[in-house]
Order: C-alpha cells, then sequence, then structure tokens
C-alpha cells in the first residue's frame, strides 16, 4: 500500500497517480456516491470522455472490466472489478441546485459542515491545477446506479450500494484523479458516506485485454500515448 | 440558408428568440452538434445535465437543452423525426482506431470538423464537449446495454430549436462511414437561421 485516504462524505479530493496503480475505492457506508474524473497528468487537455468510453464499449453504464477512454483514445483507466455491475455514466454531478432542497449551508453557520456539491467540489479541485470551468467534463458517479427503461427513461436507484461496496481502477496512464463523495444529483437525502481510497501498486490485469477488441485497443493506445 | 456538405462544418449565431432549422435533406445523415452561450462559451451545452433534468436519455419536442450552469440554451421546438441522441459523442479520428482498428487512423471524423469550425468563434479543444447527435438513433436498454443502430429519419425531416439566449450554434455533419449512423453514404444537411421575430 502506498496511500490510503479517506475522503468525508461530501467532499473532493484530487491525487497524481502513476502509470500502473490500483485505486480501491470503499464505500464506508450505505448509499455512496463518487463523482470521477480524470485527466491525463501530462497533458490535461486529455480528458476522460464518457461518450466514447459507452460507445466503444457498447454499454450505458460504467462496469468490470471496461476501460475508460479520453478524448484523445487512450485508455486512461481500467476498471478491473467491482463489487457492483453498474456505476452511472450518464446523469453528471449534483450542482448547488440539487443540493439546495436539503439546505446550502455556509462556513460562515456550520464550519466544515457546510454542504458542498460535487461540482463545486470537482470545479475546486480543478482549479488547484489550474484548470476551472472549460475543463469539467461528464463524470461517473461510482456506486450510483440510475436504471433506464426500455423507453430511454431514468430513475435512480436508491440504496443500490451498502458498505463496503467497491471497485478497483486500474491507471492505464499518469492521470490525475478529481473526486467528491458529494451526493448524486439525484438523490433525495443529504447522507454522503466518506470513501476510503487506497492506492497500490496494480497487479497484472488482462480482463480488459480479453473483454472486447476496443478495450484492448485503448489500452494498446495508452501503452503508446507518449513515444 | 446553407448547404453543408458531408464532412464539413457549421457554426452561426443564433439570437435569442432565433430560430435554427437543421434539415436531413436526403436522410438518415447524423447532425453533430454544439452549443455555447455566444457571450461565455464556457457555459456550454451539457449533455449528461440536460438528459438527468429531463429523466430522458432520448431528446426530442419540448427537451430543454441546457448547459453546464443549467440554463435553458436553447429548446427543441419542432421535431419531425421523434428521437435524437446526445449519449453517443463525437466520431473522432482517435475513437475511429478504438472502434474499427488503426486503419481508420486518417479518415475524416466530426473532431476535426468541431475543431476547425470552432476555432472561427474561439472554440478550441478545452471547449469541445459532449454533443447531440441529430438524426441519430443510439438505443439504450435495461440491462445497460447501448448500440447504434440505422437511423430514423428519411429525407426532407428536421429538427427546429429556439434561442432562449444568444447562442453559437457548431454542426459538423458527420463523414462516418464505419457503421450505419449515415446509411454507410454521408449526405448533404441544410441549416437555415432565423432571426427574432
Ligand atoms: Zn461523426
Amino acid at each position: 500500500m502506498l496511500v490510503a485516504h479517506d475522503v468525508p462524505g461530501g467532499a473532493a479530493w484530487s491525487v497524481r497517480v502513476r502509470a500502473g496503480r490500483e485505486l480501491r475505492c470503499t464505500a464506508l457506508g450505505p448509499d455512496a456516491n463518487l463523482s470521477l474524473l480524470l485527466l491525463r497528468a501530462d497533458d490535461p487537455l486529455d480528458r476522460l470522455n464518457v461518450p466514447d468510453t459507452l460507445k466503444a464499449q457498447m454499454s450505458a453504464c460504467v462496469r468490470a472490466p471496461m476501460v475508460l477512454m479520453s478524448d484523445r483514445g487512450i485508455g486512461l483507466a481500467t476498471v478491473t472489478g467491482s463489487s457492483l455491475d453498474w456505476h452511472d455514466a450518464l446523469c453528471g454531478h449534483s450542482t448547488d441546485v440539487h443540493v439546495a432542497p436539503f439546505g446550502l449551508t455556509s462556513y460562515q453557520d456550520v464550519r466544515n459542515e457546510r454542504r458542498v456539491s460535487a461540482r463545486a467540489g470537482l470545479l475546486s479541485e480543478l482549479r488547484k491545477h489550474g484548470r476551472d470551468r472549460a475543463d469539467l467534463h461528464g463524470s461517473v458517479n461510482l456506486f450510483s446506479k440510475v436504471a433506464l427503461d426500455d423507453s430511454g427513461g431514468l430513475a435512480r436507484v436508491p440504496g443500490w450500494s451498502a458498505e463496503g461496496d467497491w471497485v478497483t481502477l486500474r491507471s492505464e496512464v499518469e492521470l490525475l484523479v478529481l473526486m467528491s463523495t458529494s451526493i448524486h444529483p439525484l438523490a433525495t437525502t443529504w447522507a454522503p458516506p466518506p470513501v476510503r481510497v487506497e492506492i497500490s501498486e496494480a497487479p497484472a490485469d488482462e480482463s480488459a485485454r480479453l473483454f472486447r477488441d476496443e478495450s484492448a485497443r485503448a489500452l494498446e493506445q495508452a501503452a503508446r500515448a507518449v513515444v | 440558408m446553407t448547404v453543408v456538405p458531408a464532412g464539413e462544418g457549421f457554426v452561426g449565431l443564433v439570437r435569442a428568440g432565433g430560430t435554427v432549422r437543421i434539415i436531413d435533406l436526403e436522410g438518415n445523415q447524423a447532425a453533430d452538434t454544439l452549443l455555447y452561450d455566444a457571450h461565455d462559451l464556457d457555459n456550454r451545452y451539457s449533455a449528461f445535465d440536460t438528459i438527468r433534468e429531463q429523466r430522458s436519455a432520448y431528446l426530442t419536442t419540448g427537451s430543454q437543452l441546457l448547459s453546464t450552469e443549467l440554463d435553458v440554451l436553447m429548446t427543441l421546438t419542432a421535431d419531425t423525426v421523434g428521437r435524437h441522441d446526445t449519449i453517443g459523442g463525437a466520431c473522432s479520428q482517435e475513437s475511429n482506431v478504438l472502434r474499427y482498428g488503426e486503419h481508420t487512423r486518417h479518415m475524416h471524423a466530426c473532431r476535426e470538423t468541431f475543431l476547425r469550425t470552432g476555432a472561427q468563434v474561439g472554440i478550441g479543444a478545452r471547449q469541445l464537449t459532449h454533443n447531440i447527435n441529430f438524426f441519430m438513433n443510439v438505443p439504450v436498454t435495461s440491462d445497460g446495454g447501448l448500440s447504434f443502430a440505422d437511423g430514423l429519419s428519411s429525407p426532407g425531416q428536421y429538427v427546429e430549436l429556439t434561442a432562449e439566449r444568444d447562442v453559437f450554434v457548431l454542426i459538423s455533419n458527420c463523414p462516418q462511414l464505419n457503421n450505419p449512423c449515415n446509411g454507410w453514404n454521408p449526405t448533404p444537411i441544410q441549416v437555415v437561421v432565423r432571426e427574432p421575430a
């Protein structure tokens, strides 16, 4: 284990991660949400591209063993495993509009118990790296499921994740990983639990290479992202 | 009124209260479309905010096309097709390589058109985002599946969008040859911008 960090519920964090690391994210309470953005550390204009990730792997959600792909066709990370077979990729991330029904609170009034949306948290982390609104792409919401019906309707599944649910990502290139544990935008209560992030050397993993030709090609492109 | 051949782009200002009509002249042709607040380019179309707030994966008449700040940029006020995609994103040379293999790397793709055309109004790589695919059919299913299916539009079908503020409309008329989104034969579209009444 190289680094272990518990991100409190409703907080945001960012970390630079070398290629070949495993990020194990574990929900420390029920109904967790982790809104995730990925940027290439050496070239932050190359960002996680959710539509390209979904269409290349014919999926409307994120699940193992999919590869998370960038704007420029690089495999950024592999979802190497998860106790859950659905992570939302269609609903963006919460904004102040979604937190307001539970009462937006100020630092002056409640100090560090203030409620911060995922967007505010992700923007705060982006700004530390000289990035801003222009760099905010579609996110993935780990631990959340928004079910689809066959006419395209969407409904969040409450209680989709339980304490102890987990997902592992393998970094395929050096990444800037930005995350918020604020609520999913369709959450109906304010009760975001913390999420533990453990970073270690990743074991070899062939699951994505064997999953689909598209996933294998994204890993090939990652290996030659910088020649 | 502008005819946009396949593989070409369009960018135009639609003033608040004005409209843009996009016509699929020969049918089954994807029109990849991005929208920007003309006075704040970072307040741009957001596919996932739009999908979430309308609780539907598809766009159709009545869909409010939201920005990252949750402002309504445009409303889809007419649609003779019935359903359009905003999950599938645009094609790029790089995503073609992932989807179809290295031999497609040098085939023309929407992302190049977005960048070349967007540059006229200051839209660069940082400002590109997840787009709308008018006339494209990308069904999703309750088990989490997604596919690129044959288009639903026939010659002369159109969408019309009404601007709720001053908006730049950036279009790439998709040159994709590797899947059925253009019926394996990319064809021209027509774009008609009307000033507010
Ligand atoms: Zn295209």
